[in-house]
């Protein structure tokens, strides 16, 4: 039998993966379907939909077709077995987190995160009695030394928010399987296009689609997407393997197999926790995905002009973006991120929380706004908006100072990015 | 067998062919709702295929006559889908070459390279290390229904 090409193309398939036309009425647009639940084609088929004997719509807080094209296109590029979307980046990472922790159990992360992580990961994980060590995240034997006998997850950002660190991901997924423990990462600043953490060995891989992936900030939206190929039944996660009570009984890894993990996450979890996504949402964020590899290629290119103008500039410190030649990180960013560092990164002032504000003030293209990954450029001073639940020591731990100014670089041209920033840090000192 | 090895016996072209036939024995076949050889026989009735159930501690499966052996079925079978030990199958192999089925099909973990250089010398073509269920879904299927990968890319009507 002759088959037809096989299409493998990045851009290809961030165009297509996940919808194809519809079926019945030929919409080459992705549907949106605008509904809470679906008429069962008799009681036998909803009684095998409610099993997971078939692969069935019952309810939009556990599916929903437009959801479920975005997230088939968010598992194909990041080369998942499949995908579950959440109603924002913390809904994804909290359930992706609840499906395979116990109290009892302990977390490896890296201390470099995004705020919002760390205060998820510190109270969130308290109130389920799950421990939390933090990791400094170059440091290969602070991570093999930290896993304990009850350690069921390492966790890192491909790209340190907002530190701009670059993560060992092949050297993490080897020290986290020879314990026996899923690696999980958050490849948020990654995307899909730069960086696919699961051909490094990643075994959980979450995302805030609000990000890049939306890309025009209008979405808020998370996903987690899992390889399958992690061994859920090595005697260290009776949570997923054994009989669940929260669905009669039900063996989800032996049953599932490569699906289980996915499979427990959308059947129970999701169906708990109730953080879905909504179809519009999903419409718009799987849009996004769309023009992901072009944006991105505007995104890097500007984010390296701009990092390359600040160095220069004698109001600035420091910039700590991965991609420019001088970085640390150099090494990292050849292995893990050919394509470049991403677009967002942060750099110190010379004068420190008051210089902080007012070059802010004095920007006229870029938006202060507490996001980043939108097409638009993006500022904000951490130290006293998305980081300012965090101690000075914990600010210290992750990279930023009083100082610290964080940019989210859109796809505008480089040249008046630069003229905006030249003319904010030249107002500095003059009153 | 190896990754490579594997590989070449999960072609899609074999795979979609095997999914066109419509006769298939599903030996190992539990009467526990609860397991995978369950749900998959479960699904492949409710999706139109003619299910033979090949156990010989179950009578009865799925209201179905159960045959203690692939060779104990009167009629041939396409498709003989196997949940057994890796070390059942060359026997199964056997039967199922005589019982001039077309497509051997393991499932996750039934890998087996003597089972399968019988499968192969009897004429039979060979599916290793994959779910009938998951690949019927994703060719034929809603896999896409609930966020998996079907790693389908076409711009042609989709199916329903």
């Amino acid at each position: 039998m002759t088959m037809p090409p096989e299409f493998s193309g990045f851009h290809t398939r961030a165009v297509h993966a996940g919808a194809r036309p519809d079926a019945r009425t030929g919409s080459r647009a992705m549907p949106i379907h605008q509904t809470t639940s679906y008429v069962f084609e008799d009681a036998e088929a909803a009684a095998a939909y409610f099993n997971l004997q078939e692969y069935g719509n019952t309810y939009s807080r556990i599916m929903n077709p437009t959801v479920a094209a975005f997230e088939e296109r968010v598992a194909n590029l990041e080369g998942g077995v499949g995908a579950v979307a959440f109603a924002s980046g913390l809904a994804a990472q909290s359930a992706a987190l609840f499906t395979l922790l116990q109290p009892g159990d302990h977390v490896l992360a890296s201390a470099a995160l995004y705020g919002g992580t760390v205060t998820q990961f510190k109270h969130f994980l308290r109130k389920m009695s799950v421990d939390l060590d933090f990791v400094e995240p170059d440091n290969l034997s602070a991570w093999q030394g930290g896993i304990r006998d009850n350690t069921k997850l390492i966790f890192g950002e491909t790209i340190g928010n907002p530190s701009g660190c670059v993560l060992d991901i092949a050297a993490l997924a080897e020290v986290a399987h020879a314990a026996g423990v899923p690696l999980m990462i958050d490849n948020t600043f990654g995307t899909p296009y730069l960086c696919q953490p699961m051909t490094w060995g990643a075994d959980i891989v979450v995302h805030s689609a609000t990000k890049f992936m939306g890309g025009h900030g209008t979405s808020i939206g998370g996903v987690v997407t899992e390889s399958g190929e992690f061994d859920w039944s090595n005697g260290r996660f009776p949570v997923i393997a054994e009989p669940s009570p929260a669905y009669h009984g039900l063996k989800f890894h032996e049953t599932f197999g490569t699906f289980g993990y996915l499979m427990k996450l959308r059947a129970e979890t999701l169906r708990d926790l109730g953080a879905c996504m909504s179809p519009f949402n999903a419409f718009l964020l799987a849009q996004g995905i769309e023009t992901l590899p072009l944006r991105m290629r505007q995104h890097v290119a500007n984010a390296e002009a701009v990092a390359s103008f600040l160095v220069d500039h004698p109001r600035v410190d420091a910039v700590h973006y991965a991609g420019l030649p001088a970085s640390p990180y150099r090494p990292l960013v050849e292995k893990y991120l050919p394509l470049g560092a991403g677009a967002v990164f942060c750099f110190d002032l010379k004068g420190g929380r008051e210089d902080g504000i007012k070059l802010i003030e004095n920007l006229n293209l870029f938006s202060h706004l507490a996001n980043v990954g939108d097409a638009k450029s993006l500022v904000i001073h951490p130290a006293t908006t998305t980081h300012r639940q965090l101690s000075d020591a914990e600010l210290a731990a992750g990279g930023i100072g009083p100082g610290t100014i964080r940019l989210s670089i859109g796809i505008e041209d480089a040249d008046d990015l630069i003229a905006d920033l030249d003319y904010a840090l030249n107002r500095l000192g003059s009153a | 067998m190896n990754e490579q090895n594997l590989s070449q016996y999960q072609d899609p072209a074999v795979i979609q062919a095997a999914l066109g036939r419509p006769r298939v024995a599903v030996v190992g076949l539990s009467s526990n709702e609860l397991r995978a050889s369950n749900f998959v026989g479960y699904y492949l009735l409710r999706n139109g295929y003619s299910v033979v159930p090949v156990n010989p501690r179950e009578e009865e499966i799925f209201g179905l006559e159960c045959y203690p052996s692939l060779a104990a079925i009167p009629e041939p079978v396409d498709v003989v889908d196997v949940f057994r030990d890796p070390s059942a199958v060359p026997a199964i192999a056997e039967e199922a070459v005589a019982q001039n089925a077309k497509f051997l099909w393991l499932q996750f973990g039934v890998i087996s390279p003597e089972g399968v250089a019988i499968a192969q010398a009897g004429g039979m073509q060979c599916i290793v290390d994959r779910c009938i269920k998951i690949e019927h879904a994703r060719y034929r299927g809603r896999m896409h229904w609930l966020g998996f990968n079907t790693e389908q890319i076409s711009a042609q009507r989709g199916r329903e």
